[in-house]
């Protein structure tokens, strides 16, 4: 089959690779018909992730349909032909993890646990093409993947949505939603959102959805911001003003009353100084993130108020602002999404029409156009917020 | 430290020279950001590498380099920077003595390691799964192959009798005989090899109720009396340089029998219990037929 792979830093290379086939009794083959860049795709290509490998394929946003099941896939969970959005971690269903909705830290689906527990002290659960760190699995940027509990994960698409409708309940939709929920959003509540890539205008739209006041959208990029407003949400500009002052005059001086961070490690800043310090320590390896946009949030936060973290983070960082965070009375919450808690209820949503998941796509190509797509994607040429690939 | 000193004498080199004592000769603006980059390789070998002997012995490789340089620098400089260097030298000698001292503990600790004698491995994981049922999946010892890496086969002989088949690199196995010498229904199980097996052992398990009212907490203890010559040689080959590690590792997958039918595959890290080392992993794409045929036995 044709499969979008990780060639080394920089690099991404659509080549033939081998068909998937079951390897455990529990697994399912799903043909699939359509796949997402995502920006977390992007920390693998510039290589802060550790432990990727020549051939690795990627991908962790795909639905499709079932082609084969495993000997100890119940009939009524999953059958062959069955139209599915697979959630990209993979959670067993059956441990303490899993037990108590927390899905992304599933127990049991990490074969390099060991190797995970080193760097995070517990290991995270199995995570589809995002390196051997998150478990080895191959991705699902290709014509087929096999899928690992597939009893447990995949949601069953019965009602004749396209798949742009549903392919993000894969991934980000319900990260953005689940950086939202965290805040626990009270209707008089003002939310700014760091980043407004695909997950942070998701997380924009969950928070209105959630009784939100007010909206601020933070980027750089006018097309973004304009996307954001056009749904609806103020647009902050942070290579035109100073973030907090501007934050402060939208909130009579209180600050949002909820953060949401939704840019992680490779975060730019408008201070050059501060971005070359955070760079170099970065390329040292003395520090393993660029935390700009966390710091921003905690500092700008009102006192008393949640700051919510979904975006991605790998290892250390410092200077982080744990004077603001604890005389101010913040909550800090954060987490990989526990996609699997989130998809029906989010299917229902997307059904009322209360959610449009299709607003943010800018992009469709043929998976062979994968390069070209990380380009777009990476590079923020044409627009591009969203690159949906077909295989 | 490595990583500081060498950060330090890369980015600010001129002012190292200044509170060195050196800053008045052309050779130290070329010395100081080298000894920088030689620091940053320390620090890099020894946060990386797992053979923190060696990487300790060049640190003190670097200091004698240092005071080299700096009884040089001290025979050609008089007054104030001569005070300066004196200090710097007297500090550089502390650290020399701090790194020799690790650097010996290191390589000692190194060295017994693969010496053989008695080694003692502990770990401990939480099953979702009641007390009763663990131990009696553990009591059936012919289970345990199917999570201990080890392991090739266990055959029971008698109700407290067993056999031991272990994989030893190289095609050497290594038997033994064992028998449950106490045991409590639910809650605990010891054995110990008998006769004169290659490799003395003994271990218990506990089956301990979890605070949640559902989960297990297995707690391990295993002894070895590893011997000397060449199946000791590669007995602690066989474990590798991280026993704790692999019966960590065979535990994650206990839990993962007992709680989900099997051990988890992925195509990075296909082989199950097979799997001795995480790394090298292959990559994570899908097997060829081969490749699958090659490990179907796993």
């Amino acid at each position: 089959m044709r499969a979008n792979t990780w060639a080394g830093r920089n690099k991404v290379e659509v080549r033939d690779v081998p068909d998937p086939k079951l390897l455990n009794r529990r697994d399912a083959i799903v043909r699939i018909t359509s796949t997402a860049i995502c920006g977390s795709d992007l920390h693998l290509v510039d290589g802060y992730v550790p432990t990727m490998q020549d051939g690795d394929v990627m991908g962790h946003e795909f639905m499709g349909e079932v082609v084969e099941v495993g000997s100890d896939v119940p009939g009524d969970r999953l059958r062959v032909g069955d139209r599915v959005v697979v959630p990209f971690p993979i959670a067993c269903g059956a441990c303490g993890a899993c037990a108590a909705e927390l899905y992304s830290c599933c127990e049991n689906t990490n074969p390099n646990a060991g190797i995970a527990e080193k760097m995070f002290g517990h290991p995270v659960a199995g995570i589809f093409g995002y390196s051997h760190l998150t478990g080895g699995f191959a991705g699902g940027q290709a014509q087929y993947a096999r899928v690992p509990f597939a009893d447990v994960g995949p949601l069953k698409i019965e009602s004749d949505l396209t798949d742009e409708q549903v392919l993000f309940l894969s991934d980000i939709l319900p990260t953005g939603y689940m950086g939202a929920e965290m805040c626990d959003i009270q209707p008089s509540d003002v939310v700014a959102v760091w980043g407004a890539g695909p997950v942070g205008q998701f997380a924009m739209d969950s928070a209105r959805v959630l009784g939100a006041a007010e909206v601020i959208a933070i980027d750089k990029e006018p097309y973004r911001l304009e996307m954001a407003e056009r749904a609806g949400h103020t647009p902050v500009n942070f290579d035109e003003v100073d973030v907090r002052s501007r934050l402060l005059e939208l909130t009579g001086g209180r600050g949002p009353d909820k953060c949401i961070d939704a840019v992680g490690l490779e975060a730019t800043h408008g201070s050059a100084h501060i971005a070359a310090f955070d760079r170099v320590k970065q390329a040292v390896r003395s520090e393993s993130d660029r935390p700009h946009a966390l710091r921003q949030a905690i500092l700008s936060c009102r006192s008393g108020g949640v700051v919510s973290v979904i975006g991605v983070y790998g290892g250390l960082v410092d200077k982080f602002p744990a004077g603001a965070w604890m005389n101010r009375a913040l909550t800090l919450r954060t987490g990989q999404c526990h996609v699997q808690r989130y998809m029906e209820p989010l299917l229902r949503r997307i059904e009322a029409g209360e959610i449009d998941p299709t607003r943010i796509i800018t992009h469709t190509l043929p998976l062979d156009e994968a390069e070209r797509g990380f380009e777009l994607f990476k590079n923020k040429q044409d627009n591009c917020e969203k690159v949906v690939l077909k295989p | 430290m490595s990583l500081g000193l060498g950060v330090a004498q890369l980015v600010a080199p001129n002012a190292v020279r200044r509170i060195s004592g050196v800053d008045d000769s052309p050779t130290s603006r070329a010395v100081v950001p080298l000894v920088g980059a030689r620091e940053l390789v320390h620090a890099a070998g020894l946060l990386t590498s797992r053979r923190k002997g060696a990487w300790a012995w060049t640190r003190v490789m670097g200091d004698a380099m240092d005071l080299t340089a700096l009884g040089v620098a001290i025979s050609h400089r008089a007054g104030q920077r001569r005070r300066r260097l004196l200090g710097v030298t007297g500090a550089i000698v502390g650290i020399t003595a701090v790194d020799l001292l690790t650097a010996v503990q290191a390589t000692r600790s190194t060295a017994t390691s693969g010496r053989g004698g008695p080694m003692e491995l502990t770990a401990t994981t939480t099953v979702r799964i009641p007390a009763p049922e663990v131990y009696t999946f553990w009591r059936d010892l012919q289970n345990l192959p199917t999570f201990m890496a080890h392991l090739e086969e266990v055959r029971t002989t008698g109700d407290r009798t067993s056999h031991w088949t272990a994989g030893a690199p190289f095609g050497q196995n290594v038997e033994w005989d064992a028998e449950i010498v106490d045991e409590a229904a639910g809650e605990r199980i010891a054995w110990r090899s008998t006769g004169d097996a290659d490799v003395p052992n003994a271990g218990t398990v506990r089956f301990v109720p979890a605070p949640d009212g559902v989960s297990t907490e297995v707690h391990v203890v295993l002894t070895y009396d590893i011997p000397g010559g060449p199946v000791g040689k590669a007995v602690a080959k066989y474990f590798g340089e991280e026993p704790h590690q692999q019966l960590d590792d065979d535990l994650r997958r206990l839990k993962q029998v007992l709680e989900t039918g099997e051990v988890v595959r992925s195509d990075g890290a296909p082989w199950g219990k097979r799997a001795r080392k995480e790394f090298p992993q292959r990559p994570a794409q899908p097997l060829s037929d081969d490749e699958l045929a090659k490990g179907a036995d796993a």
